[in-house]
């Protein structure tokens, strides 16, 4: 028996729904259908009246939740992909985000938006946007690199009692697998490694952990141990645990697959090099997407993401520095 | 309030309009012209500058339509998102002065802290959703509110109401909330107050429709137009809108015409609204309307409408003097935290 990183998320919402009836899940084609994707495969079977298809209408399905969770509901909501959520950014950031701290009321809601890229699809279905998010005061912006944190972290995202965007990698749904799905082991907030070492960490999350890793094995054959940081949550973003790699290896490369202009990898490099400057050996480096809009042949995709060869050639090169 | 010694005095001539009807016109009156003087301080508070910082907006001109939607809704039970104009209809539906005049003036006392100001203010776990600025954004918001009661089975005779305005309509967060709403089938009053300029844009420009409550059909859900300078008809045509709303007739959408009758915020003269719409029959004064029909079915005498309009100005300046005691929010007490979850919040990883 073995369990993909999807079936985590559909196992997770099973759970959600099955522990509280104050969970539903709103998204469109979610309900017979069991989603785009399939991540709510069965749900509306298993609970009638908890599962809706909604209209193509993200703004609304945002809003909807956000009036859901003042009158004590714990709504899910699908997105499609990612990339629609735009259409949804302004309930996410100015009233989900600010509710709060506006009116002291918690707003519990999780936005599931399936993250990333998988080769074909496109400018408009790979986009990555933990960073935008993560720029408003207000949310917490999961981003899960393994099966055992795609069901873990859903479930404790909606349980907690602020919004929650959590982005899950496309890339991971089929190819990622786990024999079982053991006990939880981190809280949201804190960061895993991935992989010890002591030449140079790599600190990144979602499916550029596993890239990472296989640019480290790459590495290992030529006697480098290069420490891979999990960041699983970009915010909050666990900076001790990275001052602590950093302090062990002297060497910081950041990871990312969204666009280069600032984001995840800028602050992972402004954290370090504000409050850790000294533990550098050498400049910190960073590596993300082209500053292009994402593109749909193979070819030219495989080359607009980081990959396990970029990955390492960058790690060359900050390990000659 | 004041309603039992107004309505003691009363002697019901009337046939064809019941006595509960002229009680609530009269509690409604009393709640516009409590809204129409809180105002009037507010913009002279305004213009004597130092005591409200940011803006001022009123609702002058709209009180009758504003009010007559929020005197249907009960505190508690019903849930309530009202916008810019709608002073009137939060007084209506229970929301007291203090609360205006606390957001207003930034007190720490009041619902928002100083967090926020003037007309983004609520209290969501009474029902009153406390608006931000981006218009059409409320909708699903109530519409959500009532979703999730039904799914918990405890919707009963409960509604949600929202208003918007002529230029607001035009926004997709309109059109996706109330589309989803009538999906849902869901007990939602949509009131529209075409007051026939946005800011300082005109109805020719925001929509290119005859009237927009042509668009209720589009939605497959109810509306109906109503003059809204007439309190007895906004009444009306807001009961008859809930009722259909309590039978499971789903969303009603109510469009208002009139004209507001003070600038978009108190900084703008309205200079671009024509001589022409300020003499038209949309730009009469809901509240010497009310005054006036009050007093010709001898509800209200001319020496009770003084008193009433002394106590009022009493209770406001009271009001105001208090609230002008009250601490003023201090950043060093702030916890400066966005989530309720402490644990998650980040450090300030500030030099
Ligand atoms: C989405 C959005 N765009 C712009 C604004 C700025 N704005 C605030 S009020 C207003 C005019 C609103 O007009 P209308 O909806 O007709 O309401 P009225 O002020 O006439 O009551 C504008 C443009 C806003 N608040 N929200
Ligand atoms: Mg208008």
């Amino acid at each position: 028996m073995s369990i993909t990183y999807l079936e985590a998320i559909r196992e997770a919402q099973y759970e959600a729904l099955r522990e509280d009836p104050s969970v539903f899940l709103y998204g469109q084609d979610i309900a017979t259908f069991g989603g785009a994707f399939k991540a709510t495969k069965n749900l509306s079977k298993e609970f009638p009246n908890r599962v809706f298809d909604a209209p193509i209408s993200e703004d609304a399905m945002v809003g909807m939740a956000i009036g859901a969770a003042v009158e004590g509901a714990r709504p899910i909501i699908e997105m499609q992909f990612a990339d629609f959520s735009s259409i949804g950014f302004n309930q996410i950031v100015n009233q989900a985000a600010t509710l709060f701290w506006r009116t002291n009321v918690p707003c519990p809601i999780t936005i599931r938006l399936p993250s990333g890229g998988t080769a074909g699809s496109g400018p408009f279905h790979s986009q990555s946007m933990e960073a935008i998010y993560a720029h408003y005061p207000g949310l917490v912006i999961v981003t899960p690199a393994t099966v055992e944190d795609a069901y873990w972290m859903l479930l404790d995202s909606v349980k907690l009692n602020d919004p929650v965007i959590f982005c899950e990698h496309k890339f991971l749904y089929y190819h990622l697998k786990a024999d079982q799905i053991g006990d939880r082991e981190l809280p949201i907030g804190k960061a895993r490694i991935a992989r010890p070492g002591r030449h140079a960490t790599i600190v990144t999350y979602s499916a550029m952990v596993h890239e990472a890793l296989r640019a480290a094995e790459e590495l290992q054959l030529d006697g480098y141990q290069i420490e891979v940081v999990d960041l699983r949550s970009v915010k909050p973003m666990d900076t001790d645990t990275i001052l602590a790699s950093v302090a062990r290896t002297g060497r910081l490369l950041a990871l990312g697959e969204a666009f280069p202009w600032g984001g995840v990898t800028a602050e992972i490099i402004a954290r370090v090099t504000t409050d850790g400057f000294h533990l550098l050996d050498a400049p910190p480096m960073r590596l993300n997407s082209k500053d292009t809009p994402i593109p749909y042949h193979p070819n030219l995709w495989k080359s607009h993401r980081p990959t396990t060869s970029t990955i390492a050639a960058a790690l060359r090169r900050l390990l000659r520095n | 309030m004041y309603l039992v010694a107004l309505a003691s005095s009363i002697n019901c001539a009337e046939t064809d309009l019941t006595a509960e009807f002229r009680d609530q016109f009269l509690l409604t009156y009393q709640h516009m012209l409590l809204s129409r003087v809180l105002e009037e301080k507010l913009g002279s508070l305004y213009r004597a500058g130092g005591r409200i910082v940011g803006g001022v907006y009123l609702g002058k001109g709209q009180e009758a339509f504003s009010a007559a939607l929020g005197v249907q809704l009960r505190k508690g039970k019903d849930i309530y998102g009202p916008l810019i104009r709608d002073q009137a209809g939060r007084i209506a539906f229970g929301e007291p002065i203090i609360d205006t005049v606390r957001t207003y003036l930034g007190a720490v006392t009041g619902p928002m802290r100083g967090r926020d100001g003037n007309i983004h203010r609520g209290r969501p776990k009474e029902g009153h959703m406390a608006m931000i600025s981006h218009l059409g954004s409320l909708l699903s918001v109530v519409a959500g509110g009532l979703f999730a009661r039904r799914l918990a089975g405890r919707l009963g005779d409960s509604i949600g109401a929202t208003s918007i305005g002529d230029g607001g309509t035009s926004t997709g967060a309109f059109h996706e909330g109330l589309n989803m709403a009538a999906v849902e089938k869901l007990p939602i009053i949509v009131s529209i107050a075409n007051n026939q300029y946005a800011y300082s844009t005109p109805n020719t420009r925001q929509y290119a429709c005859e009237n927009l409550v042509d668009r209720a059909a589009g939605y497959g859900i109810e509306g109906v137009t109503v003059d809204a300078t007439d309190l007895a008809s906004c009444l009306k045509a807001f009961r008859a809108a809930v009722i259909r709303a309590r039978d499971g007739g789903g969303p009603q959408m109510v469009v208002g015409t009139l004209l507001r009758l003070a600038g978009h915020g108190e900084h703008d003269d309205a200079s671009y609204i024509p001589d022409k719409a300020r003499q038209g029959p949309s730009a009469r004064d809901c509240l010497q309307v009310a005054e006036d029909y009050a007093r010709d079915r001898g509800w209200m005498s001319s020496a009770e409408l003084r008193e009433l309009n002394e106590e009022v100005r009493r209770n406001i300046d009271q009001t105001v003097s208090k609230v002008s005691k009250e601490p003023a929010p201090d950043p060093f007490k702030e916890n400066w935290q966005a989530l309720s979850c402490a644990e998650l919040v980040e450090g300030q990883h500030e030099a």
